[in-house]
């Protein structure tokens, strides 16, 4: 009896020991691993749900088409709850276990710049759906980035004070990697534009009521407009605070906004803000003439039809620009040959959601601020402000 | 500082006074009958409001209330039952880590059933952008809700103490709990029911919060060490003490941003837990020699 199991188990291993060696090895030819670091839970779930569905949703499209220049594509994602060490962990499970291809995300920007010089010194192809410059300045050979530069959206945001007429600011700031990036670039470039900086805070992402922040903002009479740059959901708080406190200075808020339910949250207190987004959020509206029209009408059709019409958001289309430029990419070439690819997209053309890209070996972003609209909520909804 | 400013800074020290000293209050009333903190406190705030949001769906909000405070107070009553009723006299140390052990339990299962997304129950009057004014200072109606709810819990609470005959039972429990049983005090049902009324009170408390924090899977713990910071401020076992503890902590809080960044507000309140800590170990209103006699 015991001569038997033990037959049966060596029998059994072999058996499970053959799939784990040989099945790969079939299927390796033509399959393409990319790896995605994506923040579907924790603080930044807002941009990382969306962000994952889109790269799901994208990944069957393309097999079910054939597959990239006869590759089929496997996605790998880790979900990294916005944590930059998990980050480090996953982007290294990625490059040194699963071999992956190409590297898609983190969704934020505290955790991009953990992974840069990682995939950069293990030449493997990163595409950030995070935002801020520093991701790309200095440009590292391996990493690009989709959305448009926070030192943009800064920019947007300054010019639209100076048409109002605006001087003095309040600046308050989430206290992840993309609020510290946005308030820095909020500081320093205020000067350029005439304006000058009155307060600065960092409130905790995990905030429950800002009142108090609120209330020493308002004892600042000088100020105009308030700056409230972030990516979690306390964003919507602060305005909250702000409305209830009936405080009603003009509020702006940064392109970490483009998700439909950071409204929900904050509900009437949002009508009115300001932020600068890319299209996408109201393709509607465009011209049939606008270039991006049609990439951003199928996008928003298939995204919808797939999730059951939720809206869609910016974060979504980071990631299909960055998955939809890595595919360009290997298209150019015909095979995943990294050196080949890199080159292919540093002298690319393409229209995505977040705006009309140019990329080039300098430039790893290839957005200009023409990508940026600066948006409203009007009745709950995204709008085009003026 | 003008008056407006000082009472705009006031209030929203006593809304955050009054959510922690609730959280406090929870903490209290199971200490009283077991003698133990009920990490799981904050779990509670959080299921009491992720169950009204829910049932919102198919019922007028007060309505979803009831039932999310009744869901809750169940869960508590079963969480004692099949986590610490049959354990034979067992240790403080014990029942403090199966508390954290639940804590934990409850928060995942509460990811895995709500996910990750952040929910709100509506303003209870008004909306986002109503206002009301007080001494020149300007609240949401929302805030006057939990204030309100605050005031009515504690009251209740103590008539509840020391009027019915539950209450005293409870009470007797706390001041002796061998004298209690051989006085033909069922002890456990008090223990049990101790977790029940501190659950329904979180669960009343995430209520009213949640139009104004938001209701997230793991806003528990965050709550906890604010709660458990005010009990251990006013004296572990006091509700009046408490609600005194709390409105302090949240003044503090409020008022120290106009000198100390906002960003070192969480740090204002763990320092004030460990100097009392230290200092005086027995909370503000506390007598030592009391303190000294409930075994930690």
């Amino acid at each position: 009896m015991k001569k038997l199991f033990a037959l049966s188990l060596s029998v059994l291993t072999l058996w499970a020991v053959s799939l784990f060696f040989v099945a790969p090895d079939d299927a390796q030819a033509d399959e393409i691993k990319i790896g995605a670091i994506i923040a579907e839970t924790g603080g930044a779930a807002f941009l990382g749900i969306p962000e994952a569905r889109t790269l799901r949703m994208l990944t069957d499209e393309v097999n079910a088409r054939g597959g990239v220049a006869g590759n089929t594509i496997k996605l790998i994602i880790k979900d990294s709850g916005g944590d930059p060490a998990k980050a480090v962990s996953f982007a290294k499970q990625l490059i040194e276990e699963e071999k992956v291809f190409a590297i898609i995300g983190p969704s934020t920007s505290g955790e991009t710049m953990a992974i840069k010089d990682i995939c950069d010194k293990n030449k493997t192809l990163l595409v950030s759906c995070a935002s801020t410059k520093a991701i790309v300045d200095p440009v590292a050979k391996h990493v690009f980035k989709t959305p448009q530069n926070d030192s943009l959206a800064v920019e947007m945001i300054y010019l639209e004070m100076q048409k109002k007429g605006i001087s003095k600011i309040a600046v308050a700031v989430g206290g992840t990697g993309f609020g510290k990036m946005g308030g820095k670039f909020l500081n320093e470039m205020a000067p350029q534009f005439g304006i000058t900086v009155l307060e600065n805070e960092v409130y905790d992402p995990k905030s429950t009521d800002l009142s108090s922040l609120v209330t020493k903002f308002m004892a600042n009479k000088e100020v105009e407009a308030v700056v409230n740059w972030s990516i979690v959901p306390a964003q919507a708080i602060l305005a909250k605070n702000m409305r209830q406190a009936g405080w009603d200075v003009p509020l702006f808020l940064s392109h970490g906004f483009g998700n439909i339910k950071y409204v929900e949250l904050g509900g009437a207190a949002l009508e009115g803000v300001f932020f600068p987004a890319g299209r996408l959020l109201v393709a509607d509206s465009l011209p049939e003439s606008h270039p991006q029209k049609a990439v951003l009408v199928k996008y928003t059709t298939d995204y919808q039809a797939m999730f059951n019409n939720e809206p869609v958001s910016t974060f979504g289309g980071h990631a299909y620009d960055a998955f939809k430029i890595l595919c360009k990419g290997i298209e150019t070439v015909g095979k995943a040959d990294t050196a080949m690819v890199i080159d292919a997209i540093e002298n690319m053309t393409f229209v995505g959601t977040g705006g009309i890209f140019t990329l080039t070996p300098t430039d790893h972003s290839g957005l200009k601020l023409e990508a940026f609209e600066m948006l409203t909520v009007k009745d709950g909804k995204f709008a085009l402000a003026n | 500082m003008n008056p407006d400013l000082f009472f705009q800074y006031m209030l929203a020290g006593i809304t955050y006074g009054f959510l922690y000293a609730i959280v406090a209050i929870g903490f209290n009333i199971i200490y009283n009958t077991t003698g133990i903190i009920n990490f799981a406190q904050g779990e509670f705030v959080m299921l009491g409001g992720m169950f009204a949001i829910t049932l919102n769906n198919i019922l007028p909000l007060p309505l979803a209330i009831a039932a999310a405070v009744v869901i809750t107070m169940l869960i508590g009553a079963l969480l004692e039952i099949l986590f610490i009723r049959w354990l034979d006299n067992p240790s403080v140390l014990r029942m403090i880590i199966i508390t954290i052990g639940l804590s934990i339990l409850i928060r995942e299962l509460a990811l895995h059933f709500w996910g990750e997304t952040v929910f709100s129950l509506p303003y209870f009057t008004g909306n986002e952008l109503s206002t009301v004014s007080i001494l020149g200072a300007k609240v949401s109606p929302q805030v006057l809700w939990v204030i309100g709810v605050s005031i009515i819990m504690v009251t209740a609470l103590s008539l509840f103490f020391k009027f019915t005959f539950t209450g005293q039972q409870m009470r007797a429990c706390a001041a002796n709990r061998l004298a209690a049983r051989l006085c033909g005090i069922n002890a456990k049902n008090m223990v049990t029911f101790s977790f029940m009324l501190s659950a329904g009170i979180g669960a009343v408390a995430g209520s009213v919060i949640s139009p104004i924090t938001y209701t997230q899977y793991d806003i528990g713990p965050g709550l906890a060490i604010k709660g458990f910071t005010v009990a251990i401020l006013g004296g572990l076992g006091n509700s009046v003490a408490a609600v005194i503890a709390g409105l302090l902590l949240g003044l503090i809080e409020s008022f120290s941003i106009i000198v100390i960044p906002l960003a070192f507000q969480e740090a204002v309140s763990i320092s004030i837990l460990l100097i009392i800590l230290f200092v005086r170990p027995h909370g503000l209103f506390g007598r030592s020699d009391t303190a000294s006699l409930k075994e930690f």
